[in-house]
Order: C-alpha cells, then sequence, then structure tokens
C-alpha cells in the first residue's frame, strides 16, 4: 500500500501546484509525455537489457559465482562468527555474496532464505544477530556491474553508461559498511 | 572497450569450463524479456507521476524549500523523490530514476547523482519483507534502522563520490 500512497501524492501534488503556479498545460502535457516516455524508454534499453541478463545466465553457467563463494568464505566467517561451524548455512551464505555481487538477484533471495532459515533454527520468530546482518547486507547493493542503471543512462543518449562504477562501487562499499558498523553497535544495545 | 572484453573474457571463459554458452546467452536474453515485461507498468505509472511533478513546478519548490537543509548533508532536494520511493519499490524507484535522468540529462550532476543512487542501494522495505516473511521471524529488532542507516548512507556517499569523481 505504500506505494499506492506515494504515488497519489506525486499526482494530488502536481494538479495542485500546476493550478497554484497556473501550469495546467505543462502539467497536462507531461501525462502524455510521461506514459510515452515510458515506451521509448522500454524499447531503447530492451536490447542492452537482454544482452545483459544473457551475459549473467553465461556467467551462472559457467561457474563463475562457485569460484566467487570460494573467496568470500574466509571473510564471510568473521562477518558471521555464530555461523561459522555450520558449514551448509555458510556455503549458503557466500554463494548469495557472490550472486549478489554478480548481479543475479533472482538467484541470491532463494539462497539467502535457505540461509536465513537455518539460522532462524535456533531462535524461532526472533531475528539472530546473524540474521539480522544477513537481510542488512541484502538491503545494501552490492552489485559490481549495476546493468539496468548504465542500460537507463544508455537510452538516455549518454556515450559512455558504465563511467559511474567507481562512483557505484565507492557509495555501495560505504552503505555496507555502515550498515555493518550500525549491525555490530546495536546487537549490543537491542538484546534478542 | 570494458563492455566488448567483458562479453569476450566471459564468453571464452565459458568454453573453458564447456559451458553452451550461446545457449545460455539465448536463455538468458530471453528472461531479459520478462524482466522487462515486469517492469514495463511500473514506468508507465512512475514516469507519468515525476514528469507531472516537474512540470507543475513542485520539484522547484520542494527544491527552493528544502535546499538549505539538504544543501548542508550535501544531498540536491530534486532527487528527493527518488530517495523516497527507492527503499518501497525497485521498478518504481527505476521509473522514477530513469524520468530525472532522461530529464536532467545522463551525463549532468543531478543525473549521474540518480544513477549512482540507484546502483548502490536496494528495495530495503521489500527485502526485509521477504526475508522476515519467508522464516516466520516477526522480532525482526534491530534489522530496519541498521538498513535504513545503509540506504542512508547510499544516498549521501552517491552525492559525495560523483562530486569527487565528476566534479559539481
Amino acid at each position: 500500500m505504500t506505494m499506492a500512497y506515494l504515488w497519489t501524492g506525486m499526482v494530488v501534488l502536481s494538479v495542485l501546484c500546476g493550478i497554484a503556479t497556473g501550469r495546467e498545460g505543462e502539467v497536462a502535457l507531461a501525462v502524455v509525455e510521461g506514459a510515452g516516455g515510458a515506451v521509448e524508454l522500454c524499447l531503447s534499453m530492451a536490447g542492452m537489457l537482454c544482452l545483459w541478463t544473457g551475459v549473467m545466465e553465461v556467467m551462472s553457467r559457467s561457474g563463475l559465482a562457485g569460484g566467487l563463494s570460494r573467496l568470500l568464505r574466509p571473510v564471510l566467517k568473521r562477518l558471521y562468527p555464530e555461523e561459522a561451524g555450520d558449514r551448509e548455512t555458510m556455503d549458503c551464505v557466500a554463494a548469495n555474496v557472490s550472486a549478489n555481487l554478480l548481479g543475479l538477484g533472482n538467484a541470491a533471495t532463494p539462497l539467502g532464505i535457505k540461509a536465513a532459515g537455518r539460522m532462524a533454527r535456533r531462535t524461532p520468530g526472533v531475528a539472530g544477530d546473524s540474521m539480522c546482518m544477513l537481510v542488512v547486507c541484502n538491503t545494501a547493493s552490492i552489485q559490481l556491474i549495476p546493468t539496468t542503471v548504465a542500460t537507463v543512462r544508455a537510452a538516455a543518449g549518454c556515450a559512455a553508461p558504465f563511467d559511474i562504477l567507481p562512483a557505484v562501487w565507492l557509495a555501495s562499499a560505504l552503505s555496507v559498511g555502515v550498515g555493518i558498523v550500525a549491525c555490530r553497535l546495536l546487537r549490543k544495545v537491542w538484546p534478542a | 572497450m570494458v563492455v566488448p572484453l567483458t562479453l569476450m573474457l566471459v564468453a571464452l571463459y565459458g568454453l573453458g569450463r564447456r559451458v553452451d554458452v550461446y545457449q545460455a546467452l539465448i536463455h538468458g536474453a530471453g528472461e531479459g524479456v520478462s524482466t522487462l515485461l515486469g517492469i514495463f507498468p511500473a514506468l508507465v505509472g512512475l514516469m507519468t507521476a515525476v514528469a507531472m511533478l516537474r512540470a507543475s513546478g513542485a520539484l522547484e519548490l520542494a527544491a527552493q524549500a528544502l535546499a538549505p537543509l539538504l544543501e548542508r548533508i550535501g544531498l540536491p532536494a530534486q532527487l528527493l523523490p527518488l530517495m523516497l520511493v527507492r527503499p518501497v519499490s525497485g521498478s518504481a524507484a527505476l521509473g522514477v530514476g530513469a524520468e530525472l535522468i532522461q530529464a536532467y540529462g545522463p551525463d549532468s550532476y543531478l543525473g549521474r547523482v540518480a544513477a549512482v543512487m540507484l546502483g548502490s542501494t536496494e528495495t530495503t522495505f521489500y527485502t526485509i519483507a521477504v526475508y522476515f516473511g519467508a522464516v516466520g521471524v516477526t522480532k525482526t529488532r534491530y534489522a530496519l534502522p541498521a538498513a535504513l542507516c545503509a540506504d542512508m548512507t547510499g544516498f549521501l556517499a552517491a552525492a559525495w563520490a560523483v562530486r569527487l569523481i565528476f566534479g559539481s
């Protein structure tokens, strides 16, 4: 329902504001142009988007995610000390993180939920520290190549749609880092 | 050359692993079509709403009113709709972001920050609902506040990183 309120709020605000500033004509025109723009955007990003989902499928079938998981395991043991002894949970977490890194969202979610399910067995109904960490890490984006956004930029006429990559990495790393630190600090003041 | 090189390396790596890379590519591209069809309705709804918001002058008014506050923390007020929608719905955020990127230009400061925000944050409320719903957890403790801290950091860092790398 949240989106219903946000969408209605945006439309009501634009109508009221349009009347107040005398821009009724522009607002009416924007309805036509906005909806048409969505069609144009979809068509112009279709090729790149499908190509990238194809490339990602090749990556996942080649076992690139599996290799990444092996690299990540030592780091993840330190993030999830309570689960370090449970090999199957750690496998799921590592596979979840590597799927997220590669931007395979559809593969990442079931793996993450499987890990969360194993973490939930010890504390049914309550989120343990590991589960909070897992969920917070999944609400932060760690995708290495944000292909959808790059496609939108390309569709808008950008010559180098991937030139934002360093900025995305920097912002993602800071965001995930603060999420992890927040988990570490809050677990002490918010006991189960 | 980054993109062609990525294609080449992924294809060679896949062949080396005895994967039918062409079959995989075509299959994945087919999934791209369903992704596109999935986000299309949201793009129509949200791009219309944001185009209206911009045409009515509401965005500029909000920018003027909130500028002193948001400027102090380094966030462009024109991107407020994007920041409001981002944690709630991924396809909606893409719609809002795409409209802003097209309107201000993909290589403008605002267009770049919008893109970096989209690329460095996730749909927090949706993810939390899916995970805790799937494993039957009702006491979520500090998961939401910690996740929102990360989102806020992502927004601030997006604006800062674009200024750092591209200038404003």
